[in-house]
């Protein structure tokens, strides 16, 4: 028996082993796009064949950071802001598992945002899923770096002089190479973005749009919505980086301006994720280093073979 | 102290070499038989700024630096900056030769490089050496370098020209300059010069100083270590895999000798964007079955907060380490102190749960770490290996056979999937990961992949199957678990003898107390003032967290007063004593030190003597002093 038998195991899966025992019904309000992630992950996961034993999702903090809590796996509820570091660290231990990173705008592209920038040039094989309400929830409403200028809350009673953060533009520059936004008021496609989204041998970004009826924007706001790779109005190759900047910008200009876009925008098969990377370069082992403390035949290395330096 | 005892000193600019030729220095006189201590003295540059390597050897056991030197090899700062009287820092061209002069021992020996250095820039230089009865010899050793090499070759002429003064044979030197990673044309050029400045110091000058090498043996193969090679070494043998860090001194270090085995080892090294991501890092790959590690020095470790409070909250093993160097801030970052005792045991928000050991020498160091890690996987605790800019550079000889260990990478408490099989699951088929009735604690422990092992980690406050709760009894429960660990740890550590150090006359009147890098200077100082009739005996403690009550308790009631040696100005370990022990206030005075330095055995010695006497003046306006309460 193999230390990790649970990661790649072959069996039927039953979307309903995602919905946990013990708190099967989230505590988000009512109407909230949380909810939307939730569904559609547990959607998704059985498509692309993991059982919840393999998958270890690492949550930050904020409303968004609960979706650990109600979804049955492997979880790890970290702090705010962290969820990055914490699950690219968990992937190079064992890369067997399926590591899926989520929080909110302010945990990911605010507190975190330095992790973010890192783990995307780094091109870590893992899902990072933002929780994109434009607002901070968890802490009744205040501005988040995704709030449009203007917008108005009890800590910028005057409105926000900040122009928002570009989540897709400044993932692309940073170097994810799977970048798409999609809206829990759109199940379907959200299901499908994530699917593709895990598949993917390298950062797949999914910012995702979910609305906050309680401190901010409902559902109705969210809609309609325009899938880009679909829609006749819009005609841009994502597998082109210069084609996927330039839809990425007036996705981000229009969302400010009430008209929401969505879609794959970002696609680059081609770069080797980090994992391959550190292991062409010989810094990485090609068997998981955590099942490596489980076989009693392993030779460990020793400091006293590295002692002729010191005589 | 022996008299006969060499304590050489190469001094000249950072960026010129000092370092390697001063390592392969000891090593020969090492390989010779003799004990080696070496320090170094650095600023926080790159090119230029007074540095200096002190090499003290003997053919008795050396612990520490020793007091001052009694042999200066000024080699001249090759970048030098300001060479104006009037500037800022001094004339520094002669900062090799005029810096801490005062501290060279009468009789002792000057070789200055009469190819850069003019003694007569260096205020009374003559008046100063005929007082003190100094021995100079001006030696053109840029002059040397050059016709057989290069110019930065002259640290080898330097140490050619040391040699025939003190009686010391070329051959080890030799031999040690073979092994190095030299190149042909180097080594020949090296060699030459080597030989050539032997042979025309031995030949040109008939000296007649007392300075001299003796001759010493050894009963096995030693090796030269530094604190920083004790912990990377302690931790490789633990079966530490996975490094992440963020370069900071004088952590760097140790942070460079893992990234460079670890790859090689089929481990993995992380530099990473910051320490909060470094210590983040080093939790996430820990959560997935890997012996982790991080570290810092002071600014980065305080990154590292909150994810330390992370890793107590989740129950997730992690070793991390703390260079300290002197605060606040930036602060000087080349420099020892031990200032950061009560940030590494407090930091993080809410009641600290983790370990935490200060090592008191090389040795230590790598036993402890080796300690650290099996604590933590054990009772699934941060562990945290604190200790200094002084243990992290200074270098010194220990057996080879402390290394020739078994390699310890066993998971602690964490089961397998048959022994998950076994245990108590939640109904809904959750693992029961934080069950609070195990006595010491430790709950059982899975990792992701693991069939049957699933549960939710959180940093927030959780149930036995970690969903997260407010439930006022739950959290009674889980904190109080959590808490009996230490108390588990407290026990089982009672035992430990690479924690606790004791020195000295078991029956002796007065006591030290030490922590940390400071333990074995202090042990110098005991043994010079019990052969001065005194009646003197120390203890190095190395275990802060959680603090080894009944050890220091009796240690205390066994002598009528005792001082505590630290290099902070607050008395920290001072505080966290009476804090622990509730009482002894009026036993316990304090030698302080925080200009930069770390004690040398004479500050103690004359501590120790002031102190006593009952004036309560410590030697120099370097060290400080504070009675004892109610005094
Ligand atoms: C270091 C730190 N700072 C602040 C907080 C308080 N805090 C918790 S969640 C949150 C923001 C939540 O907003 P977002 O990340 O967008 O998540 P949402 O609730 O909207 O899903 C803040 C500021 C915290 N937990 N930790
Ligand atoms: S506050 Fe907003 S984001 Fe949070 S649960 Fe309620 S609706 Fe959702
Ligand atoms: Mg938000």
């Amino acid at each position: 028996m193999s230390a990790f038998s649970a990661i790649d195991e072959e069996r039927e899966i039953d979307r309903d082993e995602f919905t946990p025992g013990i708190e099967p019904q989230p505590t988000w309000c009512p109407g909230c796009g949380d909810f939307g992630v939730l569904k559609a992950l547990k959607q998704a996961m059985p498509e692309v064949g993991r059982t919840p034993e393999e998958v270890l999702l690492v949550t930050g903090i904020g409303c968004s950071g609960k979706l650990s809590s109600y979804f049955e796996s492997y979880g790890f509820h970290s702090i705010h802001g962290r969820a990055l570091p914490v699950a690219r660290a968990a992937k190079l231990a064992n890369p067997g598992l399926e590591v899926v990173a989520a929080g909110g705008d302010g945990d990911g592209y605010g507190i975190g945002g330095n992790h973010w920038i890192h783990t995307a040039r780094e091109n870590h094989d893992m899902t990072y899923i933002v929780f994109n309400n434009e607002i901070f929830g968890l802490t009744k409403g205040q501005t988040s770096p995704t709030s449009p200028k203007g917008h108005t809350s009890k800590t910028q009673p005057g409105g926000s002089a900040k122009d928002p953060v570009r989540p897709l533009s400044t993932s692309l520059q940073a170097g994810a190479s799977f970048i798409a936004r999609t809206a829990a008021v759109n199940p379907n496609q959200a299901k499908e973005i994530l699917k593709q989204a895990m598949e993917h041998d390298g950062f797949a970004h999914v910012d995702f749009l979910t609305q906050c009826p309680t401190w901010n924007k409902d559902a109705k706001q969210y809609v309609p919505y325009i899938d880009v790779n679909d829609s006749d109005d819009y005609d841009f190759d994502p597998t082109d980086r210069r084609e996927a900047a330039e839809m990425m910008f007036e996705t981000e200009n229009k969302l400010s301006e009430g008209e929401v876009l969505t879609g794959v925008y970002y696609v680059d098969e081609e770069r080797p994720s980090y994992q391959q990377e550190k292991q062409a370069l010989g810094e990485m082992p090609e068997e998981p280093l955590a099942d490596r403390y489980w076989d009693d035949d392993y030779e460990w290395e020793r400091s006293y073979d590295l002692l002729d330096k010191h005589k | 102290m022996t008299d006969d005892e060499l304590i050489w000193r190469i001094a000249g600019g950072s960026g010129d070499g000092i370092a390697s030729t001063s390592q392969n220095f000891a090593k020969a006189l090492m390989r010779s038989g003799l004990d080696v201590f070496t320090h170094r003295h650095y600023p926080s540059r790159i090119r230029g700024g007074h540095t200096y390597v002190e090499i003290r050897a003997s053919d008795e056991p050396v612990k520490s630096r020793g007091d001052g030197y009694n042999f200066l090899l000024a080699l001249g700062d090759s970048f030098a900056r300001n060479p104006q009287e009037d500037a800022y820092y001094g004339v520094e061209e002669v900062k090799p030769l005029s810096e801490n002069l005062d501290d060279l021992r009468e009789g002792g020996v000057v070789v200055y490089d009469e190819g850069l250095l003019d003694a007569e820039e260096v205020p009374d230089f003559e008046q100063r050496a005929e007082d003190n009865d100094w021995h100079v010899y001006p030696l053109d050793l840029r002059g040397l370098a050059k016709e057989h090499g290069r110019e930065v070759m002259r640290n080898t002429a330097g140490v050619g020209a040391t040699a025939a003064l003190v009686g010391f044979d070329l051959d080890p030197i030799l031999d040690v300059m073979h092994e190095s990673k030299m190149s042909g044309d180097v080594l020949e050029a090296n060699e030459a010069i080597l030989q050539e400045a032997y042979e025309s110091v031995r030949d040109d000058y008939d000296h007649d100083h007392d300075v001299s090498v003796p001759e010493g043996s050894h009963d096995e193969e030693q090796v030269l270590v530094s604190g920083s090679d004790g912990i990377a070494y302690g931790a490789i043998d633990a079966g530490c895999r996975f490094i992440s860090g963020y370069p900071m001194t004088p952590w760097t270090d140790v942070f460079t000798i893992m990234s460079q085995n670890l790859p090689k080892m089929g481990g993995v090294a992380e530099q990473v964007e910051d320490e909060i991501a470094a210590a983040s890092l080093a939790v996430g790959a820990s959560h997935a079955g890997v012996k982790a590690m991080s570290g810092s020095s002071g600014g980065g470790f305080a990154l590292m907060s909150e994810p330390l409070g992370l890793a107590e909250m989740t129950e997730t093993p992690l070793v991390l380490v703390e260079a300290q160097r002197a605060g606040p801030s930036t602060g000087m970052p080349t420099k020892p102190e031990q200032a950061d005792l009560e940030h590494v045991l407090y930091t993080s928000q809410g009641d600290s749960n983790r370990v935490v050991f200060a090592p008191g020498n090389q040795a230590e160091s790598y036993e402890q770490i080796r300690r650290a890690f099996e604590v933590a996987w054990d009772y699934q605790i941060p562990s945290i290996i604190l200790y200094d800019q002084k243990l992290s550079g200074e270098t010194r000889n220990v057996d080879e056979s402390l290394f020739d260990r078994e390699p310890a990478p066993d998971l602690g408490s964490t089961l397998s999937e048959e022994e998950i099989q076994e245990a108590a699951h939640h109904h809904s088929g959750k693992f029961q990961r934080f069950q609070f009735d195990p006595e010491d604690g430790v709950s059982p422990r899975t990792i992701p992949g693991q069939k049957g092992g699933r549960y939710l980690a959180s940093g927030n406050e959780h149930n036995e199957s970690g969903h997260i709760t407010e439930d006022p009894q739950e959290r009674i429960k889980q904190v109080d678990r959590r808490l009996r660990k230490l108390e588990a740890i407290r026990d089982d550590l009672a035992e430990d003898d690479v924690l606790q150090t004791y020195y000295g006359p078991e029956d002796a009147d007065y006591g030290f107390l030490s922590w940390g890098s400071q333990q074995d200077t202090v042990e110098e100082a005991v043994d010079r003032l019990n052969g001065a009739g005194y009646s003197v005996k120390a203890l190095g403690v190395s275990q802060l967290m959680p603090y080894p009550r009944q050890e220091v308790s009796d240690f205390l009631s066994s002598v009528e007063e005792c001082i505590v040696v630290e290099m902070n100005a607050t008395a920290q370990f001072r505080g966290l004593t009476q804090k622990e022990l509730g009482r002894y206030g009026e036993k316990l005075s304090s030698l302080l030190k925080y200009n930069g330095n770390p004690f040398e055995p004479a500050d103690v010695v004359e501590g120790f003597e002031n102190i006593t006497s009952g004036d309560g003046e410590v030697p120099g306006d370097h060290t400080r002093y504070v009675p004892a309460a109610g005094d």
